[in-house]
């Protein structure tokens, strides 16, 4: 995983919950490019159309709240988001996003200074993240074992390292 | 002297190999209960992406097919057909397939599944309803599933505790539903996010097991990582049945808590929670007038034999209003066979209500009772979110089986104690 990345911001409300970011007429498919097609689709008809690699998610409150569906994060991640940051994050969703290897920081403040469309820069290691204007927003940096997680690239390969290990 | 322990500590404790835990430290937790229904397909393919060959221990695994039961289109039965493969690669005994078991979280109780002080994960985010049983149930995703199946354990962060005390006698016609639905009103979605909500007081004492499942079912409404009740003479009673042994851990008088929150629920009045969140949460009577179209009872959170016996209370010897369809769902192939020689199937039949086989499919907009656009359903499910039973322009109400019952009779909100 890249601990250094920039992109373009898409803002979302409080309460995002995991049926508006992947709607149940579409929890039967496995694909996730075509999970990416419908990713908030009830919420922000333009999203899913709009969407480029690298972009940004910064939210409120309880992002991510409702089901363990992990449809949700592997939508995001599939439609090209780079990393969401929120207020707060509802905790099935918040582990689910670190086990798939996308990057979740929790800021209080940033909804509140950054426009849709604006270009930030964040630092996942030092949980820091730079907004247009050059201001350095400070984060609750991640858990020593959540950034292991993240930089082994996801549960997945750190399972597969410790499978390979014990044999 | 150190102060004392919560029930969640004291789990938590023993799961890691721990003397003692305090919120906040991460720990290594083994799993004595791993539960995953079509959610299984997913961990099936992130399993073996792992590169893992065997499940660590098929004792502790329990699969329940419930959310597209029987398979409502060709992609779920594909789902189901996976699961059925990796089940018999596997060995794994305990798999209920449709007609075997029901809505998982109820069978995880009903069957004897769930003992005190157990730790128990699942793939569904309704998990903590096995915490009325006295064990810290939680729910995870799939992956992380996956990983619980190859290893038996996860890495868990120990919650701040958040004692919600309930006092006061729950009056008639009145449920475990309307009681979280009251705390849910005054706490808010986020409310609890990471926490372990403990459930106590008088209320709690005095209520039998269907209701702290409801209660314990719609903590995760509140973000909540469980809810939990200490065990007592009504878990025992509960569990007797099974000859299992377990230690009945509760809480230290002492066990400290981030906060305490107290309900008096003395005079509550049926509660409702309005489109689009749980917290939207509203008195039956500030909502006279509302029609609905559509009455659900069933789900992981009413779907009881309680909760038909409430409702076939309220609908005997009438008819249903002619605008409104309702639809029965027993949670689970033992409630829908009990609730058929009690005859309360007579009863819904008479009344014009059709009786389906346990399921989640309608209560997660999956198949079989959803809304058009316009559609109002008064249900006693778990969520209301936009779109959550059907059109995006649906509107969906939950409450307690007695209210759901009282709305299909006259085609609106009603007060089921004026009925």
């Amino acid at each position: 995983m890249e601990t250094t990345l920039s992109g373009r911001i898409w803002k979302f409300g409080d309460n995002v919950n995991t049926d508006d970011i992947t709607p149940s007429p579409y929890l039967t498919i496995t694909d996730p490019s075509e999970l990416a097609k419908h990713v908030m689709e009830n919420l922000n008809p333009e999203f899913a159309g709009g969407v480029q690699k690298g972009d940004i998610i910064v939210a409120g409150r309880n992002f991510g709240c409702g089901s363990s569906r992990e449809h949700a994060p592997v939508a995001l991640k599939a439609a090209g988001v780079s990393l969401v940051v929120a207020r707060t994050f509802a905790r099935i969703f918040y582990r689910n996003a670190i086990n798939l290897g996308l990057p979740v920081l929790e800021s209080q403040e940033l909804v509140d200074l950054v426009e849709e469309g604006e270009e930030i820069k964040a630092d996942i290691e030092r949980g820091e993240i730079t907004v247009s204007s050059g201001k350095i927003i400070k984060t609750n940096p991640l858990p020593e074992n959540v950034l292991g997680i993240l930089e082994a690239g996801g549960l997945i390969s750190k399972v597969r390292r410790i499978l390979e290990a014990g044999e | 002297m150190s102060a004392g322990a919560t029930l969640s500590e004291k789990i938590l404790a023993r799961a890691s190999g721990e003397e003692s835990v305090r919120p906040g430290d991460i720990v290594d937790a083994k799993v004595d209960l791993a539960m995953s229904h079509e959610a299984c397909t997913f961990v099936i393919k992130s399993f073996k992406e792992m590169g893992a060959k065997k499940i660590w221990d098929k004792d502790k695994i329990v699969i329940i097919l419930d959310h597209w039961v029987p398979a409502s289109d060709v992609k779920s039965a594909s789902l189901h057909k996976t699961i059925r493969d990796f089940v018999n690669e596997q060995g794994i005994d305990n798999f209920l397939d449709v007609g075997r078991g029901g809505i998982a979280h109820q069978i995880l109780a009903e069957d004897g599944w769930v003992l005190p002080g157990m730790l128990v994960v699942g793939s569904d985010s309704h998990t903590p309803t096995a915490g009325a049983l006295g064990a810290f149930a939680t729910g995870i995703g799939f992956t992380e599933m996956a990983a619980v199946f190859a290893l038996g354990e996860l890495w868990l962060r120990v919650p701040e505790n958040l004692k919600v005390i309930m006092d006061g006698s729950m009056g008639p016609r009145m449920d475990g539903k309307d009681l979280i639905l009251e705390v849910i009103g005054q706490l808010k979605v986020d409310g609890a996010i990471y926490k372990a909500i403990e459930f106590t007081g008088s209320t709690v004492d005095s209520i039998g097991i269907s209701h702290r499942l409801t209660i314990c079912n719609m903590a995760t409404e509140m973000g909540a990582k469980t809810g939990i009740i200490s065990p007592d003479a009504k878990t025992e009673e509960y569990l007797a049945w099974t000859g299992k042994e377990y230690e009945a851990v509760r809480s230290d008088e002492d066990a400290v808590y981030q906060e305490e929150r107290v309900f008096d629920i003395t005079d509550l009045e049926p509660q409702v929670a309005c489109p689009p969140n749980v917290d939207n949460v509203k008195g039956v009577n500030e909502l006279k007038g509302v029609k609905v179209h559509q009455a659900f009872l069933g789900s992981c959170t009413n779907g009881r034999i309680e909760d038909l016996r409430a409702a076939a209370e309220i609908l005997k010897g009438e008819k249903i209003h002619k605008d409104v369809r309702m639809i029965v769902m027993p949670a689970s192939q033992k409630i829908y066979h009990q609730a058929m020689k009690e005859g309360l199937f007579d009863i819904f039949l008479e009344s014009e209500a059709t009786i389906c086989a346990p399921s989640c499919g309608p209560c997660f907009g999956g198949h079989g009772g959803l809304l058009a656009a316009g559609e109002a359903c008064i249900s006693s499910t778990n969520r209301n979110f936009v779109a959550r039973m059907g059109h995006p322009e649906s509107f969906v109400y939950l409450a307690s089986p007695w209210t759901v019952a009282a709305s299909a009779l006259y085609g609106e909100i009603t007060d089921p104690r004026s009925v």
